[in-house]
């Protein structure tokens, strides 16, 4: 089966800094696909060039064939990308239910209906509702986005994703600041979405990685040192002299 | 029951302002005192260009500093018709209307590839140009301005020349144009704009080309705001270039932090309360633009809601 999305040879440098390298990339259908490494690997920049928010300077992306890789953020979105950021990107000063009100909206036309109240529209607050239900934000709807917990942002921003109706997820550390317990809550709910979505996770905490992910990716300063099943990564040596040192990798 | 019960406070507060423009004619006739009229016309135009403001700079945070240019352009879409006499009042206004969504629409579309002070900036320049495009404009009155010997007609329909039908003829657009926004504010694009105000990178990242439905909420306030421009040119029965000087456009921001911003009765109390004290203030002392800055300066420390804040927060307590 042809993959959702393929990256050949992306490189992005800031100055002289390369943040990814040479990255070469397969997600296939339906797989939760993790990307680990180091802090200052490049990963959050590799989510964000294929989310669009960065531009590559080489290589090209892939989705479902067609080239994205100078394609704007809200175009790739359209197409079924959706991505979340790791530190938390939301519109705090709307409620909950507005939040993710927006992003079906976004995935419905256009948006130039000048009159009638958006927050009457029923087809569009159901599917709101549903993505919220989703990650069990539901009760929460009407409080200011600012007004939410840590642990509750991080779900509305899975929420607002959702919303989007995408067909890839880009998931960029969303059990970041978490304690075990609100991990244990995300994990459970990206577990329900498993068999709807394709997933890209970006995330430290090793737990959620190896209960969650089908293939793993480890990045080391920009590069790809190894992508395989959890099970092979875990005995790589690459991997563990450079990026886990002597440590062992618990989590299942 | 049902419907007095849930009359919520701004629905009270709408209806009283209303009630009380509505009915104040009536008072200045019985006591002769013609001059109220005259500075609540002043007010209610400056409420209808801070409203429109207000939908940009409130709503979708786009804080421009050269709001003031359409009033101008409004005002000089009547009066130079009206200097060749003609006065066909809905050719002006047609005119206020267009010229006024066209140079919005122009200058926007490269103010709005700016953001923050680069915005200010650059919404100031564009206005300080068609200031000084009008002053260097000999024919026109140049800096000195020109008089409007004649003001709208609208046929048999409607004579503005009589002070109580112009009266009328600006409350009732107050009325269309706040009921404009409001519809507007509460719509998919209203969210889409208070969206893009909140937070512009997320809103992209759902899927919205926000640059474009921030130019098209700039191009409406700005078409407004030209319409205030040609009440205003009908009332003063002169314009000149000062109309657009760039403090024009700094009084219309006083006014909208003033009345309280993203609220839709605001605009009303900021020009209410701009209109009063310039008058009362400029009888005291020549220094009255003092003391609004230190108005100004205690509303933003103490009350960010504005006068709409404080007067919601007291009504509500009740």
């Amino acid at each position: 089966m042809r993959p959702i999305l393929s990256v050949e040879g992306l490189k992005k440098s800031f100055g002289g800094i390369i943040a990814t390298n040479n990255i070469h990339l397969q997600i296939e259908q339906g797989e939760i696909h993790a990307i680990i490494g180091p802090n200052g690997a490049g990963k959050t920049t590799l989510i964000s060039q294929l989310s669009g928010d960065l531009n590559p300077d080489k290589g090209e992306i892939f989705f479902n064939g067609h080239s994205i890789s100078n394609m704007p953020p809200n175009k790739r979105s359209l197409l079924g990308i959706a991505r979340t950021f790791q530190i938390t990107c939301l519109m705090l000063d709307m409620s909950v239910l507005d939040n993710v009100t927006l992003a079906v909206q976004a995935q419905n036309g256009h948006s130039y209906r000048f009159w009638s109240d958006a927050r009457h529209n029923n087809q569009v607050i159901q599917t709101a509702s549903k993505a919220l239900e989703q990650v069990g934000l539901l009760d929460r709807e009407n409080a200011k986005a600012s007004d939410l917990s840590h642990g509750e942002h991080r779900q509305l921003e899975i929420a607002v994703a959702l919303a989007t109706q995408p067909k890839l997820l880009l998931l960029d550390e969303p059990m970041a600041g978490m304690g075990t317990e609100e991990s244990q809550k995300l994990i459970m709910i990206l577990e329900k979405l498993k068999p709807h979505k394709t997933m890209i996770l970006i995330e430290h905490d090793m737990a959620a990685v190896f209960a969650l992910a089908d293939r793993i990716t480890v990045m080391v300063y920009g590069e790809i040192i190894a992508t395989g099943h959890p099970k092979e990564i875990r005995s790589n040596p690459a991997v563990r002299r450079a990026y886990l040192g002597d440590q062992e990798l618990h989590g299942c | 029951m049902q419907i007095l019960t849930n009359f919520s406070f701004q629905n009270r507060s709408v209806t009283l302002v209303f009630s009380v423009l509505f009915l104040l004619p009536v008072y200045t006739s019985l006591t002769g005192n013609e001059f109220y009229l005259d500075l609540v016309n002043r007010l209610m135009i400056l409420a209808i260009a801070a409203a429109s403001l207000n939908l940009i700079l409130g709503h979708g945070g786009m804080i421009s500093f050269g709001h003031a240019a359409y009033l101008g352009i409004g005002a000089y879409s009547v009066g130079i018709p009206a200097y060749y006499d003609i006065n066909n009042g809905l050719l002006q206004l047609f005119l206020a209307v267009t010229v006024s969504g066209i140079f919005a629409l122009v200058t926007g579309a490269i103010c709005l590839r700016t953001k923050g002070v680069y915005f200010i900036m650059i919404t100031m320049a564009f206005t300080q140009m068609v200031f000084f495009g009008f002053v260097s404009i000999e024919e026109y009155g140049g800096d000195d301005g020109l008089v409007i010997n004649t003001r709208s007609s609208f046929g048999q329909l409607l004579n503005i020349e009589n002070n109580l039908n112009l009266y009328y003829f600006i409350l009732i657009s107050l009325v269309a144009c706040l009921f404009l926004i409001h519809k507007i504010v509460r719509s998919q694009f209203g969210l889409v704009i208070e969206g893009s105000r909140s937070n512009d990178q997320r809103m992209r990242s759902i899927g919205f080309d926000t640059y474009r439905y921030r130019l098209t909420c700039y191009v409406i306030a700005g078409c407004m705001c030209g319409y205030a421009g040609a009440l205003l040119g009908n009332f003063t029965n002169f314009i000149s270039p000062e109309m657009m000087d760039w403090s024009a456009s700094g009084e219309l921001i006083f006014i909208v932090i003033l009345g309280g911003t993203g609220s839709i009765l605001g605009p009303v109390f900021g020009a209410a309360a701009f209109v009063i004290l310039e008058e009362w203030l400029s009888s005291l002392t020549l220094y009255w633009h003092f003391i609004f800055g230190a108005l100004l300066i205690i509303v933003v420390l103490f009350a960010k809601g504005g006068i709409n804040g404080i007067l919601t927060y007291f009504g509500s307590g009740k």
